[in-house]
């Protein structure tokens, strides 16, 4: 039973996969020629390999650096740094790079889109980074002193490599969320795979070559997704020995604590204080405007609804794949968890693009409904409420499922005192992470939702495309104010919610 | 309370068997120790008695009431046996109070009377009421897992290895506790453990299990006495084996002419000794002169390991402050009768002569038996 349920869901999971196969098929060798080897298709390479690799780079060094500073060095008020080098995951990235270009309109080449992009995700490499850095038994670096190396040297000998893994998955994550990242390069004016998809999705609606560029898309991800499993199976460095880690003695900056606190802020600053500040002051343009606030207030109603179902279906659907990934280890489980994990790595726009021609051609009454669109939430965000829940099934072992049935509970009884309040939390934990990523989801609702349904992303959409950017702020902010309590539970608890 | 009879258990994972007609009989308000090496199958036989598994052949009687086997199987909540994992197992989500009363009836449950006498029961105070389990040491939440296991008055009651996740000074408090308070309840009690001091010092009879069968059921110092092979004798204590030839009754070996314990056919043969049974004196023509090699000081009492003239180590366990140092010439002797094991041509043979450590069996055939059944 269980295991049916799973099947299905890492079916559905897998199916814009198997969209884009069946496509490639159908095209035939001679088309994919014609339609990928083309100087169009290597120019969109070159521009995304290069930005992907530009905003790896900047994401590593400020990630790292940041995480050092605030774990490891002396530098004055380290939890509210902290907090503020996360929260520009509450800007979502399309939004920041509007309240950008609409502030600078010269930021559409590389090194725009290079800046925007690399201050909205270098927390993804500073989160995991800076949960590592605390989570470093400290005697090694005591030891390491010890034996007359510098701070410096200390970093590149010691602390470095147990980073490494950290390191990598951070960086792994920013790529590829910058291959599925459409709503910030459109608005950059930044062509890549994404971006020309759409255009070729808006000309030609369901033609074979936006298909094709979606595949070159997908093997782009699906090569990073390999690259990603293979450093999760791989363990990092255990701490040796039992016994509580003690504290770590911070180390002194010295004169240096000056430019370390300047450098923080200025990050910062480009972060978080210039989209808030953008926002607010298009606010401001914009209330002088008028400032429709029932048509806000619908469309807040609209998005929230959408969330709501869709945090509601993802976790009805991890709930299967989670306690089988748990209670029934194996090889099966495993490759069930795998193809939802597999599915979700397909960027929004080839997931849309595969739901759109599917629903057309195999069930035209489902085209453009509620349905169709909830389950592209649920492909998209399907592990986030995986590993939430997988997380909180670990944390409720068999043991108490025996110790209830020894003290005569049976099992409609077990689940309801034992189980389901020990998945409790996880589940709640997986709905939120599932609800906070669809109120700002833009891509696939762009594509998938209803004629008049619109949410605060597609409104936010239509206002800034138009240059309506005074029509475009109130969205935005709701948008951010939605966010904002995701990034406080994200920078309390570093390991979760992080895997998309 | 009653008490438990198992008949031929037998049980097999996959195609490894873990039991192998397994029969065993626990008397009624009395406290039985399952004492076995890891993967001997102890805590395979705690799941089938409790019912979380069924076996594959036999049966398990409580009292006169078949609950597994012979065609039947009593799920594990109508069987009326308690049950404390190894770790305490406590609900995470319930304060004390819960954990405690959740096997009670709907009605009994907010009874604070009923809670305070089984916190009181296994020696905690009643202020534990209302905390969550985590905010307890790792013994006050085994003895929570023992009141509510006792709460609902079951006939018998599990006890899977409670005390291996403490340490040392807290094991010995807690198992002092756990003790008195399955006394006090007049419960009938079956205790897995792998540590035989913890085996010898709780019982009231021990079980040794090896490679899914029972060796011996016995009581404590029965077991320490007389065990039934060699291998059980290095199980349940620090042990001085030595290679001998019986004639007229005594054991000749490299301690000297030794009185038997029990009669043995003449001929060659291994004899038992416990390191408390060597004394040492100064050195005199009579006794076998020895050397002291080394000396593990411990307070209350040492151990002295000493150099046979023929080659062998034994060690003597001395009680007092007064114990030889390295280099010393010492003469042993012997107090009271040595255990006589006549070899057998065909069974396995113990190579080596000399003091084996206590909790090993020195047969290592049990270890081809599966870690994950322990």
């Amino acid at each position: 039973m269980t295991l049916a349920l799973a099947i299905c869901v890492a079916a559905l999971a897998l199916l814009p996969l198997g969209y884009i196969a069946a496509s490639t098929v159908d095209v035939g060798w001679a088309g994919i020629r014609e339609l990928v080897f083309r100087p169009r298709v290597g120019e969109l390479l070159w521009n995304t390999s290069r930005l992907v690799l530009g905003t790896v780079a900047v994401c590593a060094v400020l990630g790292v650096g940041a995480a050092w500073l605030v774990e490891r060095s002396s530098v004055p008020a380290r939890r509210v740094w902290h907090v503020l080098l996360v929260a520009p995951l509450a800007v979502p990235a399309f939004v920041n790079s509007y309240a950008w270009i609409s502030l600078l309109p010269g930021l559409d080449t590389y090194a725009g889109a290079l800046l925007v992009v690399s201050l909205s995700y270098f927390p993804f490499v500073y989160l995991p980074v800076a949960a590592t850095f605390r989570g470093l038994d400290p005697a090694l670096e005591d030891t390491a002193r010890g034996l007359g190396l510098s701070s410096w040297a200390v970093f590149r000998r010691v602390q470095l490599p147990q980073l490494r893994v950290a390191l990598l998955g951070g960086s792994l994550l920013v790529a590829l969320h910058l291959l599925a990242e459409f709503g910030a390069l459109q608005m950059l004016r930044y062509p890549t795979f994404t971006t020309a998809i759409y255009d070729q999705y808006r000309a030609t609606f369901n033609g074979a070559g936006a298909t094709m560029l979606a595949g070159v898309l997908v093997l782009l991800c699906l090569g990073l997704l390999l690259a990603e499993l293979r450093l999760r199976g791989r363990r990092g460095y255990a701490r040796t020995g039992g016994g509580a880690a003690r504290p770590v003695r911070p180390v002194a900056l010295g004169i240096l604590t000056l430019p370390a606190l300047a450098g923080l802020a200025a990050l910062v600053a480009l972060a978080l204080a210039v989209p808030l500040a953008s926002l607010g002051y298009w606010m401001a343009a914009g209330a002088s405007a008028g400032l429709d606030l029932g048509l806000l207030g619908a469309t807040t109603g609209t998005t929230l609804g959408l969330a709501a179902a869709a945090a509601v279906a993802a976790v009805a659907m991890a709930l299967p794949t989670g306690w089988l990934a748990v209670r029934a280890r194996g090889r099966v489980a495993t490759l069930l968890e795998r193809s939802a994990y597999l599915g979700s790595a397909v960027p929004g726009i080839v997931v849309a693009l595969a739901l759109v021609t599917l629903s057309i051609r195999a069930t035209p009454w489902l085209y453009q409904t509620v349905p169709v669109l909830l389950a592209a939430y649920a492909i998209l965000f399907l592990p986030r409420a995986i590993v939430t829940v997988r997380a909180a099934v670990e944390q409720s072992p068999p043991v108490y499922d025996d110790v209830a049935a020894s003290l005569g509970a049976s099992a409609p009884d077990r689940l309801r005192r034992v189980t389901l309040p020990l998945l409790a939390p996880g589940i709640g934990a997986g709905a939120a992470l599932v609800f906070l990523a669809v109120v700002t989801e833009l891509t696939a609702t762009l594509l998938l939702a209803p004629t008049g349904t619109t949410t605060l992303a597609t409104a936010f959409w239509s206002a800034s495309s138009a240059l309506e950017y005074g029509a475009a702020a109130p969205y935005a902010v709701v948008m951010v104010l939605l966010s904002a309590p995701a990034t406080v539970l994200l920078s309390r608890d570093a390991r979760r919610g992080l895997t998309t | 309370m009653s008490s438990l009879t198992v008949t031929d258990l037998t049980k097999s994972f996959t195609t490894t068997p873990v039991l192998t007609g397994l029969d065993l009989h626990v008397p009624s308000g009395s406290l039985t120790a399952l004492l076995g090496p890891s993967g001997c199958g102890k805590t395979t036989l705690l799941r089938l008695i409790a019912g979380f598994d069924d076996p594959d052949a036999g049966t398990v009687a409580l009292g006169d009431r078949v609950v597994a086997g012979a065609g039947r199987s009593v799920p594990a909540r109508r069987r009326g046996i308690g049950f404390v994992p190894q770790e305490g197992g406590l609900f995470p989500h319930l304060s004390v109070a819960a954990n405690i009363s959740f096997g009670l009836p709907r009605r009994q449950r907010r009874d604070g009377g009923r809670v305070r006498e089984l916190l009181g029961l296994v020696g905690l105070g009643p202020e534990l009421a209302d905390r969550p389990p985590h905010q307890l040491s790792g013994g006050q939440q085994q003895r929570v897992a023992l009141a509510r296991a006792l709460a609902p008055e079951p006939s018998l009651v599990l006890l899977d290895e409670p005390f291996s996740s403490l340490d040392a000074a807290l094991r010995e408090e807690t198992r002092l506790a756990v003790a008195e308070a399955l006394r006090a309840s007049g419960a009938t009690a079956v205790l897995v453990t792998h540590d035989q001091a913890e085996a010898l010092s709780m019982a009231d009879q021990v079980a040794v299990l090896r490679g899914g069968r029972l060796v011996q059921l016995t009581d404590p110092r029965t077991l320490y006495r007389h065990p039934r092979d060699l291998d059980v004798a290095t199980f349940v204590g620090e042990a001085v084996i030595l290679d001998a030839d019986i004639r007229d009754g005594r054991a000749a070996c490299a301690l000297g002419s030794l009185a038997l314990e029990r009669s043995c056919p003449a001929g060659p043969a291994r004899v038992l000794l416990r390191p408390e049974q060597l004394r040492l004196s100064a050195p005199t023509e009579t006794g076998p002169v020895a050397r002291v090699r080394s000396v593990d000081f411990y307070g209350h009492d040492s151990r002295v390991w000493l150099d046979l003239p023929s080659g062998v180590t034994v060690s003597a366990r001395l009680e007092g402050t007064d114990v030889p140092v390295v280099g010393d010439a010492v003469t042993i002797t012997v107090r009271g009768a040595v255990l006589p094991f006549p070899s057998d041509p065909a069974g396995p043979q113990h190579s080596r002569e000399g003091t084996a450590p206590a909790g090993t069996f020195l047969d290592e055939d049990v270890s081809t038996e599966p870690a994950r059944v322990s």
